[in-house]
């Protein structure tokens, strides 16, 4: 791949980048998150076009304007969220759309059979069943059927997006015995991760992505982690974080949980400040958003004892914790956030007018809206545009209008600035920053390690479930990045 | 930024609100329906009758706008028809021609409609069925105990109760009337309650709608409610027209579906979240005014029946395009 470019909407996501895959090597990307790794990747498995830049594959000019097309010249991609249909079976799935025939019946006979060679291949065969219900799998051996698709298409290159994601450590050495094998077979594999560790096991070349642009391609074997770490987080001087809370800001615990538990989460002992930004940090997966719903209400504790200034609360629903004072902006904006058929104007009322609060006439609440909009500096037409026609970093400043509606004085941000382009990320900082010093006690859930050191006073990690540790304003990346992976520090440094 | 501005008159307020319903267009498509079809009448040397065609928008234009509440909130109701046949066949049977017991006959069936609205609600919400499949089902039973309780015209309803099919204030009959003023509720209803606004949030995204909350279930199962209401309307306009009712007069006049049809014709999609009432009357009016022409022109039935169905699905398909292509 050379020089490829792609925008979106006029954010650059990816510039003038250069990728190469031998074949007999598991070439692995880093990249924080939003770097445009995977942006890259579906490009070369022509699940997006480039906007600039030439695909060669042996050598040939190529053009993808689809995956299947892309899968028929030898490329498979295997994203985290698995493309198979759970009630279908393991062979109906690898053959999907392409089953044999035998006149115009499938014949199945041939699928299976197929199906089992492919797993042999892998050294599954015995404990994956052709006939099994893809539901009834483990994730690993979802996996492995996914690796088997993609084998059928006699794949060239292979590209997996963080596959241990979800995979216990056993289930992970699996999985990289089977990378091996592929690497053996001179498949070219592309291997996305954040987990240095097994990048360094597994891969022979490196190629480091930051903010859409290519920083270097390295050979594993001189390079040292720490530097690797350096080229991935390089501090982005483009973006500075609001000054931090001096300790007179900080008033008294707003919000704490005592012990809570429930579901996969144990133990939880967190406290918020008035005017205070704690960053809840954490690997996908480690319990943060779930939290965050039981405080919400959504999911809530059925351990543990929730206290609002001071005073214990008792929320099991949504409702009563809107009613306590507390708003959670989702990760997911558009499902869960946002009414995108409706108004800006009725987005913003919806919570209050739920509470049956005050709105009064429509000029009472024309102006209340107006109110608002201006205080979270929101760029719309009107207030009766609908709020499908804003851009991400608008409709998140709707959302917050919402909860500054119903006058919430703890605010939960889960991923507050995923999928909103760098302008409008300082703009939604600068907000988040001017409410805690207006007394609001913010818990910040990010994936964004630089958002999570630049935004927190004070940084509690997550991990499986339960708290990891707690770390103060201006803890280091690598720090916050230890504690989630739960890795003795000497391994990193090494 | 966003410019504040004066506030408006109710006149431009008004026309806002209009305009904001994105019932403009198809009130656009309803004079072209007119206009058309009033010049095949009258070249064809017939006779345009608007107050007819009116009176014949009634019955289907009381169970549409019920249908709108609904359909808006994302759920569906597909027994409206046999409630219609609830509504006439115990209003009649109540009654039974006597004018004192009269007001005791619409009462009933006004309590009978609420009790269905509410058991339909509770079933899409509460054990959370499918709508399409619950209301079939609520329907189907409905239908079941009517048929093994009346296999014919039960009772009547008293001389008095018919003015409500035929009596008129001046030139304007009181069913128009009638439905009129049930529309310009139901309007006002949505557009200026909570209530409206949660409908609207719930049928644009239930998830959204909970987490910021709006008691999702309440809102629906009262939408079911005035859903019923609409279908006990059309059912006490039917058996004021017809003198007594009967099991069939529902299922035979389609209301299920014509109803949707009006509905989907009039801007509201099946998911809901956005469209209203305007719409739905435009929609209403629009079959009426189809149905006028194709009968005064003689049109085959089946032929009538095949022009009715391309025209709901071509003005269905105009809608998609339209909404994937025009951000404002």
């Amino acid at each position: 791949m050379q020089g490829i470019s792609k925008s979106f909407f006029g954010v650059p996501a990816l510039v003038d980048v250069d990728l190469d895959a031998r074949a007999g090597e598991v070439h692995a990307v880093m990249g924080e998150n939003g770097a445009g790794k995977s942006t890259l990747m579906k490009i070369l498995a022509g699940a997006l076009q480039p906007d600039a830049g030439t695909i060669r594959l042996d050598g040939e000019v190529v053009h993808f304007s689809h995956p299947r097309q892309a899968q028929q010249h030898g490329v498979s991609i295997i994203y985290q969220e698995f493309n198979l249909l759970p009630d279908r079976t393991v062979a109906q799935n690898i053959f999907l759309g392409r089953e044999p025939r035998r006149g115009p019946f499938v014949d199945a006979g041939a699928m299976e059979a197929a199906t089992v060679a492919l797993l042999a291949e892998l050294g599954m065969e015995r404990s994956i069943a052709s006939q099994s219900l893809v539901r009834d799998l483990s994730v690993a051996q979802q996996q492995t059927v996914e690796i088997a698709k993609a084998l059928s298409f006699a794949a060239k290159i292979l590209i997996m997006d963080e596959p241990t994601a979800a995979l216990s450590p056993q289930e992970a050495d699996a999985l990289f015995a089977q990378v091996r094998l592929l690497q053996r077979r001179g498949l070219a594999v592309l291997y996305i991760s954040h987990r240095l560790q097994e990048v360094f096991d597994l891969a022979q070349r490196i190629t480091v992505l930051k903010d859409g642009r290519l920083v270097a391609t390295l050979d594993a074997a001189t390079t040292r982690p720490d530097e690797l770490v350096r080229m991935m987080v390089g501090r982005d001087l483009g973006h500075l974080y609001p000054p931090r809370a001096a300790a007179a800001e900080l008033g008294a615990v707003r919000l704490r949980v005592r012990r809570g538990g429930g579901g996969r989460l144990r133990d939880i002992d967190l406290a918020v400040r008035a005017g205070e930004i704690v960053g809840l940090a954490g690997l996908e997966g480690a319990g943060r958003t779930e939290l965050a719903r039981a405080i919400f209400g959504d999911a809530p504790f059925t351990r543990g004892v929730v206290e609002l200034d001071g005073a214990p609360i008792r929320i099991r629903s949504p409702r009563q914790a809107i009613r306590a004072g507390i708003g959670l902006l989702t990760e997911d904006r558009k499902a869960e956030g946002l009414i995108l058929t409706e108004s800006v104007r009725d987005n913003t009322l919806l919570a209050l007018r739920s509470l049956r609060g005050r709105v009064g006439s429509q000029d009472d609440a024309t102006r209340l809206v107006l109110d608002l909009a201006r205080r979270v500096d929101l760029r719309a037409a009107s207030l009766e545009q609908e709020v499908r026609y804003l851009s991400g970093g608008n409709q998140q400043k709707v959302v917050l209008a919402k909860w500054l509606a119903t006058r919430a004085r703890v605010l939960i941000f889960d991923e507050p600035t995923r999928g909103i382009d760098v302008g409008a990320k300082a703009g939604i900082h600068e907000l988040m920053r001017e409410l805690a010093r207006a007394g609001a006690a913010i818990l910040m859930i990010s994936s964004d390690l630089p958002e999570i050191v630049g935004m927190s006073d004070r940084v509690v990690v997550m991990r499986d479930g339960a708290i990891a540790g707690e770390l103060p304003a201006g803890a280091s990346e690598a720090g916050v990045m230890l504690l989630a992976t739960g890795q003795a520090p000497g391994e990193v440094a090494a | 930024m966003i410019a504040g501005g004066a506030a408006p008159g109710f006149a431009a307020r008004l026309r806002r609100g209009f305009a904001a319903s994105d019932a403009a267009p198809i009130y656009g498509a309803l004079a072209l329906v007119a206009a058309i079809s009033w010049g095949a009448i009258v070249l064809a040397g017939g006779q345009i009758n608007l107050a007819n065609t009116l009176v014949r928008s009634v019955a289907l234009g009381l169970v549409a706008v019920g249908q709108t509440f609904v359909i808006l909130g994302g759920s569906l109701d597909l027994s409206v028809a046999y409630q219609v046949s609830v509504t006439a066949v115990m209003a009649s049977y109540i009654m039974q021609g006597d004018p004192n017991r009269m007001w005791l006959g619409v009462i009933a069936v006004l309590l009978i409609g609420l009790a269905i609205g509410c058991a339909n609600g509770l079933i899409v919400t509460g054990l959370r069925v499918d709508p399409f499949i619950a209301t079939l089902g609520s329907g189907l039973i409905l239908r079941g105990i009517l048929n093994a309780s009346f296999d014919n015209f039960a009772g009547a309803v008293p001389k008095e109760f018919q003015v409500l099919g035929y009596g008129a204030l001046g030139p304007l009959p009181y069913a128009v009337l009638l439905l009129g003023v049930v529309a310009a509720a139901a309007w006002a209803l949505l557009r200026f309650t909570r209530f409206g606004h949660h409908l609207y949030a719930v049928g644009g995204s239930q998830e959204t709608a909970r987490l910021s909350g709006v008691r999702s279930a309440r809102v629906l199962i009262g939408a079911h409610m005035l859903c019923s209401l609409g279908a006990v309307l059309t059912g006490l306009f039917l058996v004021s027209r017809l003198g007594a009712g009967a099991p069939w007069v529902g299922p035979d006049g389609n209301y299920d579906l014509e109803s949707i049809a009006a509905v989907v014709l009039g801007g509201t999609p099946l998911v809901g979240g956005r469209g209203g009432v305007l719409g739905t009357v435009a929609g209403v009016l629009i079959l009426a005014l189809l149905d006028n022409l194709f009968n005064q022109l003689a049109v085959n039935t089946f032929l009538k029946e095949v022009l009715r169905g391309v025209i709901i699905v071509a003005a269905v398909a105009i809608y998609t395009v339209r909404s994937v292509r025009s951000p404002r």
